[in-house]
Order: structure tokens, then C-alpha cells, then sequence
């Protein structure tokens, strides 16, 4: 029998039963729109995660001050007792050559006043490595200069949103701007970086030397002298990381005066290490969710089976007459398989096109991400495919080996 | 047609033997050494009543089944050494089946009943359709083409089945109890359409309890016990 011919007894057979076949077909949509949705979110959230990755550099050391035991025994969070100096920082750039690029750092909030406009905003007060571990780049103007860190000058970079809101189309290189009360000159504009991994806006800050913070923004807070809130770390090589990290740990315990057994009084961040363990709760969540869908689609597989196996029930005088006129088991294998194909064939096709307009949903009106793409659809057909074959095989194959005799005893 | 020339035998067996749940206690022989030799253009019945064994030469006969030894040889191919599939073949080519139950498929019209066994030979869509029709011509159903089964009468579904069991032209039509479940006028009807086939040179064999029905046949044989004996005269018939 030519393919055609099998094709053609195929679907004659599922029309005289369309129900029964629409209703098996719908558990193979299902399955397969679920496959689609679900893999389309499991992409879309690694999608999230790589742009994360991207925007934080993967080299990078963060070391925050330590985290305190206030009055009343309160554990604080970290950095929020000032532990760390610049001190520090010249220390693990003179004694640890696999760090490439240290920069201390401190932070805060204020008002940013040009003419009428006020925009308010994050400060970061820096050293000059910062620019280059947050992979921040001049748009317009010169960076600070040597004398700008050493002799605290009151000069500030604009983040983008921060120009935007203040100056507008204006160039704001060379304007004054007040921050709280003390005038500052721009010196440059940031290039946008634009929304960050975890939604927040990263364009909306300025930037200032770091001594120049110390002495005219953190303003009324009394800091121990040298004293930091942040120092970030580049490490030349990513496989030099760890071991990176274990030296800064080790230096800064020795230089804190931490006894063996005592805590930490500073915290280590490695950036690399949060992403991976993100990427890994991703990914676990995207096998979640595929398994989810694939056992939907195993269920409708079965539905394909059952009825199969039914269907063979019913015709079993058809085939045992089929078997008579000259259909060997070939024959008859083919023409079941066909069938449990078929199902699968269009309940794939159906399911995609309802599995695509259910991503684009969940897409525009869902909280998740998602990212559909020509692999997730040709999975899904090939899953269907396979679910025909797979779960349409044992009928067929038992359909075939009926013996012609028995079967057309079959009342 | 009368041409005295040697017959080649369409069916020939030799010390046929069929035994079922060989080695068991359950042991049946259902086939004594059956030697049975039927030629081209033959209409031949074997008789017998229900577990004489005429079942099991019927399905041995039509390529169903294999003989547990002896040989058959059906239209000169032995089949002792063929797998189902190549049974399957043999049985597209050499045998046309027609049942007491006509069997016909409920949800094809007659036309595509016919037609069916042609999609197992691979022969062209529209040259089946052609020789469908033609077939249901020639056991005058042709109004009757487009019909389902069920708006069929007894006698004019047995045709449909007839023509089916000639479309791919087999040299051999076996007929198991063919008249069965029709009323007696339609069973003569029947039966002179076999002595016609016989007389295009078909090779007729018929199996059946009936004596009277036996009797149109030009040789009769009768089951006992799993052993074949030709039947003396064929108009010892009614014997009620």
C-alpha cells in the first residue's frame, strides 16, 4: 500500500469517529501548546539572566563593610558599619597582582538643582577604577583627572537620566548644578546603560571623586577617617577569581586584626557566584516547567494509546478482513500507525499555533519573559511527531500480529 | 473452455496434517493426512458438519494458516515456507474469500468495498474505480454503487462481496457457507453466479454443512473426523 493509500484509509477511518478523534487530538494541543508556553517563559527568564550577567561584568569582587551587632544584640546588615578604608583598598592594589582594578567607594542621596529643575538622585563618590569595573563610558566631556581625586574638586558626571531631567537637550558640560547645597561643575555625561537585570534604572545617579563625597556629601555623618562603604574589585583573568577572592579575604582578616574563629567584619561578594546561582535556579525552574508540559504531553500520548488500543477492539473483524483480502501485517501496522500519527500530526499543528498566541500572551500580559523562537516550535513538532510514533506503535504493532483466523471469529 | 488438454491443479495437497496445542494435553488433530487435488475452472464443495476439520482445511486453503506437515501447494507455490507476510501476498494474488457474513465494511459503499483489496496491489485511484465498477456490473448491482451495506438487501450484499473476493482476479474463490444467512431463492441465486464463475474459468471451491447446497457443485467431499472422502453420488442429497 503507497503512502497515499495509507494516508487516505487514515483519515477515513478518524472521520468516521471524528469526536473520539478531536477529543484525543485535544490531549496532544494540549500537551503541545504547554511545551511552548512553558519552554518560551524557561528562555525568556535565561534571556533575563544573561542581560543581568552583561550589565554586572562577571570578573568582579564586591566587598562591603561589616555587618555589626547593634544595640541590643540586632544583627545590621552589611556595610552598614563602616569597617572598610581607603586604606584597604591601596593595600589589596600594592599585595594582590591578580586584582587589576580596585576602587573605593561611597554613597548616598540627594537633590540635584540646575536653574528651576531638581531631580532627585543616588551619589556615588568614587576612585577612578570604578569607571572601568562598572564598565561605565563617557559620552560627552573628560573624565576626572588625577587632581580632580587628589585634590577633592567639586566636580561631577552626570548619569544619563540624570542630564535628561535637569538640562533636557542641553549640553550640560561646563553648567553648575547644586548638589544639596554645594555647587558642582559637570565635567562629563554618562553613556546609558539603560534598565538593569533587576528592573531598576542604572542611568540615574552622578558621579564624584571620592574625597570630594567624603568632604561635601556625607556631610553631617561623622565617618571614622578613610573610611569607605564599598570597594569593588576587577580581577584580570575570570579563572583567578576564587582564588582572588581567598587572598582579599585572607589580607583583609590579617590588616581588621580578625582572630582565627572570630567573624568576618567585612562581607565578599562575588558576582560571578550570585549569577550562577540565579542561572541555576533558572534553569532548574525551566526543567520544572518543561517537565511539566512534557508529562502533559505524555498524558495526551496516552489518551493517543488508549484509544488506539480501543479502536483496535472495535475493528477487530475489519482487520481480520483486511488480513484476508491480501493486507499483510505490514499493511495493517502502517495503517494504525498512521492513524495514531495523524492524531498527534494535527493535534501538533493546532497546539503550536495555540502554544505561539498563548507565549504572546503570557507575554504581553503575564509578569513572566518570554522568548519564543523557531527551535522551541520545531521541538514542539518533533515532540508530536514522536508522541505518534511512540504511543501509536504497541496498538499498531498488536493490530498486525492478529491472526486472521481469530479475527474474523471476532463477532 | 472444453479444451481436453492436461489441467494444471490450482490446489493440491499432500498427507495435509493439522494439529493444534501440539504436545499438550489439550492436543487436537483437526487434519488426518488430507489428499485433495482440485484444477482450473472447478467448482468443488466440501461438506461436513461443525468440528469434522473443514474449517481448518478451508483456512489451510486459503493461505491463513500453515499445515503442521504434508504439503500444499497452492496454485503451484508450496506454502509451508512462508512468513505471514508473503502469505499475505500469496493471498492477494491466488484467493478471493467470500463469508456467511458477507463481511463488507458498514461505512463504505458498496463501490469502495469493492475497490479495497485493489489498495493492497498497488493499482492506480482512478483504474480501481474503473474496475470496481465493472465488477458490480457484472454481478448486476450497478445502480446500487454508491449504497452503504446496510441499504443493501442479503442477496445484493453477498454480490458485493463477490465482486470484491474477483477484483484482483485470482484464480481461486473460496466460499465459506455463502448461503447461510440468505433466504433459499437468494441462495440459488448466489449459487448459479458460482457455476457462471466456473464457467469463466474460476476455480469455485465451496465449503458448507448444506447438502443441497453441496449438491450444485460438480464434486463433492465431505469432512469426518478430519479425514476427506469423496462423496459418492452428489444427489444423495436430501437426507433430512
Amino acid at each position: 500500500m503507497n503512502f497515499m493509500e495509507v494516508l487516505r484509509t487514515a483519515v477515513f477511518a478518524l472521520r468516521g469517529n471524528w469526536m473520539r478523534s478531536a477529543l484525543t487530538s485535544l490531549g496532544v494541543i494540549i500537551g503541545i501548546a504547554a511545551v511552548i508556553v512553558m519552554v518560551s517563559v524557561g528562555q525568556g527568564t535565561q534571556a533575563e539572566i544573561d542581560k543581568l550577567v552583561s550589565g554586572l561584568g562577571s570578573n568582579r569582587l564586591d566587598i562591603s563593610g561589616g555587618s555589626g551587632v547593634g544595640g541590643g544584640g540586632v544583627r545590621l546588615a552589611a556595610g552598614s558599619r563602616y569597617t572598610l578604608s581607603v586604606d584597604d583598598a591601596d593595600a589589596i592594589r600594592k599585595e594582590i597582582p591578580e586584582v587589576q582594578y580596585v576602587a573605593a567607594s561611597l554613597r548616598g542621596g540627594t537633590q540635584v538643582v540646575y536653574a528651576e529643575n531638581n531631580w532627585s538622585t543616588q551619589w556615588q563618590g568614587v576612585q577612578a577604577d570604578w569607571f572601568d569595573i562598572n564598565e561605565w563610558v563617557i559620552a560627552n566631556g573628560q573624565p576626572f583627572d588625577a587632581r580632580d581625586y587628589t585634590g577633592a574638586a567639586k566636580s561631577v558626571i552626570l548619569g544619563d537620566t540624570v542630564a535628561q531631567q535637569l538640562f533636557g537637550d542641553q549640553d550640560p558640560v561646563g553648567q553648575t548644578v547644586r548638589l544639596g547645597r554645594v555647587p558642582f561643575t559637570v565635567v562629563a555625561t554618562l553613556k546609558p546603560k539603560g534598565q538593569g537585570g533587576f528592573g531598576q534604572d542604572q542611568d540615574d545617579l552622578v558621579v564624584v571623586p571620592l574625597e570630594t563625597a567624603r568632604r561635601r556629601l556625607s556631610g553631617a555623618t561623622a565617618l571614622p577617617p578613610g573610611a569607605v562603604q564599598q570597594i569593588s574589585l576587577g580581577v584580570g583573568r575570570a579563572e583567578d577569581l576564587t582564588y582572588a577572592q581567598g587572598e582579599v579575604e585572607a589580607l583583609l582578616r590579617q590588616r581588621h586584626r580578625i582572630q582565627p574563629g572570630d567573624d568576618d567584619d567585612f562581607t565578599v561578594r562575588n558576582i560571578a557566584e550570585i549569577v550562577a546561582t540565579r542561572t541555576q535556579t533558572t534553569r532548574l525552574m525551566s526543567l520544572l516547567l518543561g517537565a511539566v508540559a512534557g508529562i502533559s504531553l505524555i498524558v495526551g500520548g496516552i489518551g493517543i494509546m488508549n484509544i488506539m488500543l480501543v479502536s483496535v477492539t472495535e475493528r477487530i473483524r475489519e482487520i481480520g478482513l483486511r488480513m484476508a483480502v491480501g493486507a499483510g501485517p505490514g499493511d495493517i501496522r502502517k495503517q494504525f500507525l498512521a492513524e495514531a500519527m495523524l492524531i498527534s500530526l494535527i493535534g501538533g499543528v493546532i497546539g503550536i499555533a495555540l502554544g505561539i498566541v498563548g507565549a504572546l500572551l503570557v507575554g504581553k500580559f503575564g509578569a513572566l519573559p518570554v522568548a519564543l523562537n523557531g527551535k522551541v516550535v520545531g521541538l514542539a513538532a518533533g515532540f508530536s511527531i514522536a508522541t505518534g510514533l511512540f504511543f501509536g506503535y504497541y496498538p499498531a504493532r498488536k493490530a498486525s500480529q492478529l491472526d486472521p483466523i481469530e479475527a474474523l471469529r471476532q463477532q | 473452455m472444453e479444451a481436453p488438454a492436461p489441467r494444471v491443479a490450482v490446489i493440491q495437497t499432500q498427507d495435509l496434517r493439522r494439529v493444534y496445542s501440539a504436545g499438550t494435553e489439550a492436543e487436537v488433530v483437526a487434519l488426518h493426512g488430507v489428499d485433495l487435488r482440485i484444477e482450473r475452472g472447478e467448482f468443488v464443495a466440501i461438506m461436513g458438519p461443525s468440528g469434522s476439520g473443514k474449517s481448518t482445511l478451508m483456512n489451510l486453503i486459503g493461505c491463513l494458516d500453515t499445515p503442521t506437515s504434508g504439503t500444499y501447494r497452492c496454485d503451484g507455490v508450496d506454502i509451508s515456507t512462508l512468513d505471514a507476510e508473503e502469505r499475505a501476498d500469496l493471498r492477494l494474488d491466488k484467493i478471493g474469500f467470500v463469508f456467511q457474513g458477507f463481511n463488507l465494511l458498514s461505512r463504505m459503499s458498496a463501490l469502495e468495498n469493492v475497490a479495497m483489496p485493489m489498495g493492497y496491489a498497488n493499482v492506480a485511484r482512478d483504474e480501481r474505480v474503473r474496475r470496481a465498477q465493472a465488477a458490480l456490473d457484472a454481478v448486476g448491482l450497478t445502480s446500487r454503487a454508491q449504497h452503504r451495506p446496510s441499504e443493501l438487501s442479503g442477496g445484493q450484499q453477498q454480490r458485493v462481496a463477490i465482486a470484491r473476493a474477483l477484483i484482483n482476479r485470482p484464480p481461486i474463490l473460496l466460499a465459506d457457507e455463502p448461503t447461510g444467512a440468505l433466504d433459499s431463492r437468494t441462495g440459488e441465486e448466489i449459487l448459479s453466479l458460482f457455476k457462471q464463475l466456473r464457467d469463466e474459468d474460476h476455480t469455485v471451491v465451496l465449503i458448507t454443512h448444506d447438502a443441497e447446497v453441496a449438491a450444485h457443485a460438480d464434486r463433492i467431499y465431505e469432512m469426518r473426523d478430519g479425514e476427506l472422502h469423496a462423496a459418492t453420488a452428489p444427489m444423495q442429497a436430501p437426507r433430512a
